[in-house]
């Protein structure tokens, strides 16, 4: 090959380097060959201490849901994982369709008109969508009104990535979310909020979208897919944007990611979403196929005027949630909420007797609710896991000042009725 | 051949999963706040099955064979990543567990870090940007936030070479900062002249400058040290598109030729695979100062917790971070196979994926430079750029789609096209260094017997594919009629 | 290339007409031929004012988005609201039934300072050499 090219060695090819920094010697432990690899990766995964081996009441924006086993059986064909972004649509075909397929899954889903082909999770996605409102008002309006009960690390990342965009971002400064609606004006993008919001809870939203509306924003909700097989979709309470986090459509756990962003948003805004988007066209036969579209909003057609820099998207988490959404379908979908539901009734219902724990508020919820504690989360949680094998509550003092000592329990599907009794059974004891 | 859509082999009443029964009292149902109706697909398992599995038929992918995609790194897989990342004890941990819990999964982000710190030169590694453009945001910001915190606040002004991905200038404006274009000289290089000229007029007013080297023409910049030394002459900072880092493995360290911030792109350079689009992983390396602007958390060794047995790993948050870029810490699942890749490999491993990346390009480069025309006479990295066909075939109206479209035939994937856009009918080849002599070899062969179909029936390529499982599908038709979705009739 | 002889031109390729105290504007034949075939028009709304030489609109193929400029600073007064279903309208008649906004110009004494036909065809033979 060498004489093919005309060098005398490989090392001649890199001619173009400077002298100065050429071949480092990289301080890398020496090859391991598979064997020896396998034993390293598994006894580091060992090492841990999983909803494998313990009993999982954790929760907080990522969830220990049941994954079917056809999900990971379709995610290993190589045709779908080693394919790259279906750039050349007469060779991409599986992956374009099944985007396409779950793009009108999640618009069913969410009650809206069009999806695009997913962002990196449910927190980047909650960013774009205050970047599309911000768009859609081109750039006259700079306020965004989010409430406190949207999950903290998402309020993070929209403040994250807008920091160069001159915006003024409120409602959540101080934990209480009183008053959303009166900080709503002319200079308002728009509104976030979450359903159920990160306490579990779940309202009517339309007051919250009329009033919205009124002003002349945009109603943005961030929402969890599994709670849509039996909640009312933001779509019907006048929801302009619907972003959330499809971790719990077959993502697994996974020390929290790859996780999908979904995004979906009422027909007017389709040009303004950032993100892939499938079509479906035909081909030069007249057979239906699918391509990629509306490209001239993405970087590297539109590059500086692009709303957007989003290149690769979460590709094969996208197909592990189209292959969920058909696996449990219409029935089995409304199957997994309505026992995450009434699982997690159950748990409340028998914490809230339990001497020295009560119960937040009594409002509605899903999956998550909030219970005080007699003492600091942290020491309930070693001690359930040191003693019980279970994996407590979130520690929502970590992110509230009035709610120390405050634990947000999670119970789905995943937690059967042994699990909880014996659950109820060890806080019992935490007092005594 | 139709192909139905799973909502078109739906049939009510069928499920392919069996649920458990509830074992727990019904609690009220909030009435009002329940959905009239769910219209999701009802497919059986076998039909579910049948359904992805004829896609999958449908689709090319490296295991099906050569994908030489400029810019993209389509090497081989590895298998073995694949079982690693789905380990129960990673699979099943929730982020938020007790950190005494997931010492297994911090201390392969801890040492991943520092792998990538060794490769690249860097003082420290954030993980967890989702994707290259997500890291480019993270650099930038941060580059930003850098001048910001010394008080320097007027400057809003990157420098991007025309040959730049378009996630550059894009992540530039979503950064808040403005573009100035640097061209590209004869040989493919910065041009130094335009760039002097920027630095003088902009200087005080530069945040810095993204380059990509080698660059989108797979050209190692000659005048890279000179580049950097010029930015940061002028106070700016050097962000590194780390996208082509694998014809740099072991070759030479970004942080050595003076970037100061740079994104790896892992389902590129690290063998993770491209899952049909994602999902990717982009960590950033950052030089001394600028590690403290990474975003929050990374992982570091709490001595507090450590004895001489064994070092507690635990998140921190580096002093003056721009922030989170994403929820929890990163794309955990691709961590784990750079990790395995990085392992199996080691230092020389790496050096050799970088030698033979370089050398099948050149190869290629060297067979097909006689029949194609090379707009840059050069050695080339780990890829080289075409400009189209040969200058008959174009002047008979054959272009680069056509030729692209007609490998399909030959069962090649096609290489990247009209990319760079500073290069006409642009033609990016990059064949990796996971491919052997004979497929390199067939692909020269395809080429060359294309351009002599391309004179003799230039219908044959205008209207290729003839074999694909589609034939040229209409992008102007689907952007006219935008269906987005399926309907029921 | 065809051409409006009573249409004045911009080095953008945008063509403007006058009409009373409006000015219509549009793209030449020689842009929406570079374009190919439009899939969609992005049109600023009425009452919306522009300088000189700011971009008003988008007009998009399939692989490309073109930005349109004002060739006079003024307030908008109509958009072309065929073009939402029918942007091919630009490509089939681009000085007429595709024309993209009318405006009411802040200077209309600069309308003649404009490129004529004549000095269009010259400068758009010059570019391609």
């Amino acid at each position: 090959m060498l004489a093919a090219i005309g060098a005398r060695s490989i090392k001649d090819l890199f001619d173009d380097v400077p002298e100065r920094v050429r071949f480092p010697e990289l301080d890398l432990p020496a090859a391991l060959a598979e064997l020896d690899t396998r034993w390293e990766l598994e006894s580091l995964a060992g090492s841990n201490l999983t909803a494998s081996d313990c009993a999982c009441f954790l929760g907080a924006g990522a969830y220990n849901h049941f994954v079917p086993s056809v999900v990971d059986a379709v995610l290993n064909r190589g045709e779908f994982y080693t394919a790259y972004t279906p750039y050349q649509p007469e060779i991409s075909q599986g992956t374009l369709q099944a985007i396409f397929e779950y793009q009108t899954m999640i618009c069913d889903l969410t009650g809206m008109s069009v999806s695009n082909a997913s962002h990196y999770d449910g927190a980047t996605a909650t960013a774009e969508a205050v970047i599309t409102a911000i768009n859609v008002h081109r750039l006259k309006r700079r306020k965004v009104v989010v409430s406190p009960f949207v999950h903290p690390e998402y309020r993070a990342v929209v403040r994250t990535y807008t920091q160069g965009m001159g915006l003024t971002i409120v409602g959540d400064e101080n934990g209480g979310s009183a008053g959303l609606t009166d900080l709503l004006d002319e200079e308002t993008a728009c509104l976030i909020v979450q359903y159920p919001d990160f306490l579990g809870r779940v309202e009517d939203l339309s007051g919250l979208a009329e009033a919205t509306h009124a002003a002349g924003a945009l109603f943005v909700v961030v929402t969890d897919p599994i709670a849509l097989g039996m909640l009312k979709p933001p779509g019907e309470f006048g929801a302009d944007i619907v972003v959330g986090e499809g971790q719990g459509l077959g993502a697994g756990l996974n020390f929290g990611g790859p996780y999908l962003g979904f995004f979906a948003s009422r027909k007017k805004y389709a040009r303004k979403m950032a993100g892939r988007v499938v079509g479906q066209t035909v081909d030069a036969a007249g057979e239906r196929g699918f391509v990629l579209t509306l490209s001239t909003r993405e970087q590297h057609i539109r590059r500086e005027r692009a709303t957007s820099n989003i290149c690769s998207n979460q590709g094969l988490v996208v197909l592990a949630a189209a292959v969920y959404m058909a696996a449990l379908g219409k029935s089995g979908m409304r199957q997994v909420a309505e026992l995450c539901y009434h699982k997690a009734h159950y748990a409340q219902q028998r914490i809230g007797e339990i001497n020295g724990f009560s119960l937040l508020d009594d409002k509605p919820f899903f999956k998550e609710f909030v219970v005080r504690c007699p003492e600091p989360v942290q020491r309930i949680n070693d001690y359930l896991l040191d003693e019980w094998d279970i994996i407590g509550g979130y520690d929502l003092g970590l992110d509230y000042a009035h709610l120390q000592d405050h634990m947000l329990l999670c119970v789905t599907e995943m937690n059967s009725r042994d699990e909880i009794d014996v659950l109820v059974e060890a806080l019992g004891e935490v007092t005594s | 051949m139709t192909r139905p859509l799973i909502f078109e082999i739906s049939r009510p009443g069928r499920c392919a999963t069996a649920l458990p029964a509830l074992d727990v009292p019904t609690a009220d149902l909030p009435s009002s706040l329940l959905r009239d109706d769910l219209p999701l697909p009802e497919v059986s398992e076998i039909d579910l099955v049948r359904h992805y599995t004829r896609l999958s038929q449908l689709n090319y992918g490296v295991d099906t064979g050569f994908y030489p995609l400029g810019s993209c790194t389509m090497k081989y897989n590895p298998k073995i990543n694949e079982q690693m990342a789905r380990l129960p004890g990673f699979a099943r941990l929730h982020p938020y567990q007790d950190e005494e819990t997931a010492q297994g999964a911090l201390f392969l982000m801890y040492h991943l870090q520092e792998f990538l710190a060794e490769i690249g030169g860097f003082a420290a590694v954030s993980l967890q940007p989702a994707a290259g453009a997500h890291g480019e945001l993270t650099g930038v910001l941060m580059m930003r936030a850098y001048h910001l915190d010394r008080g320097d606040d007027q400057r809003d002004v990157i420098l991007v070479p025309d040959s730049a991905h378009g996630t550059n200038p894009a992540t530039t404006t979503m950064s808040g900062l403005k573009v100035i274009e640097i061209p590209s000289d004869a040989r493919g290089n910065v041009d130094m002249v335009a760039l002097e000229a920027a630095c003088e007029e902009h200087g005080d007013r530069l945040v810095g400058m993204m380059l990509t080297n080698p660059n989108t023409l797979g050209l190692f910049d000659e005048h890279v040290e000179e580049i950097t030394a010029l930015v940061h002459e002028h106070g700016g900072l050097m962000y590194g598109d780390g996208a082509n880092m694998n014809a740099l493995l072991g070759i030479a360290r970004p942080g050595d030729l003076g970037f100061d911030v740079l994104h790896y792109n892992l389902h590129k350079t690290f063998s993770t695979p491209h899952g049909g689009g994602g999902p990717g992983s982009g960590p950033v390396g950052a030089s001394e100062r600028l590690a403290e602007f990474l975003p929050l958390p990374i992982v570091d060794v709490d001595l507090q917790r450590s004895d001489d047995e064994e070092l507690f790993y635990t998140f921190v948050d580096p002093p003056k971070s721009i922030g989170r870029v994403k929820a929890f810490y990163g794309h955990f699942g691709v961590l784990v196979r750079a990790y395995v890749y990085i392992r199996m490999l080691g230092a020389d491993g790496l050096r050799r994926v970088a030698e033979h990346a370089v050398l099948n390009a050149n190869y290629l480069k060297g067979r097909l430079e006689g029949t194609y025309p090379l707009p840059y006479d050069r050695t080339c990295m780990h890829e080289f750029v075409l400009a189209g066909p040969p200058d008959d075939v174009q002047a008979a109206g054959v272009h680069t789609l056509d030729v692209a479209k007609r490998l399909m035939d030959y069962g090649f994937h096609p290489p990247t096209v009209y990319f760079p856009l500073i290069v006409h009918e642009a033609l990016m080849i990059e064949p990796t260094e996971t491919e052997s002599l004979e497929t390199l070899d067939g692909f020269v062969e395809a080429l060359l017997r294309i351009a002599d179909e391309a004179r003799a029936d230039p219908d044959l390529l205008h209207a290729a594919p003839h074999n694909a499982p589609m034939r040229r599908l209409d992008e102007v038709h689907a952007a006219k009629k935008l269906t987005l979705r399926w309907k029921p009739e | 290339m065809k051409l409006d002889p009573k249409a004045r031109y911009t080095e953008e390729h945008e063509w403007a007409r006058q009409d009373g105290d409006e000015i219509v504007c549009g793209i030449t034949d020689h842009a929406q031929e570079s374009l190919s075939d439009i899939v969609y028009v992005e049109l600023p709304e009425v009452g919306d004012v522009f300088d000189e030489e700011d971009a008003f609109g988008v007009v998009e193929s399939v692989k490309a988005a073109s930005d349109v400029y004002m060739p006079l600073g003024g307030e908008i007064t109509a958009i072309n609201e065929e073009l939402e279903d029918d942007p091919e309208l630009v490509n089939q008649d681009p000085y007429g039934d595709g024309w993209l906004i009318r405006f009411a110009p802040d200077a209309p004494d600069d309308f003649d300072g404009l490129m004529d036909a004549a000095a269009y065809e010259a400068f758009v033979a010059e570019e391609e050499a």
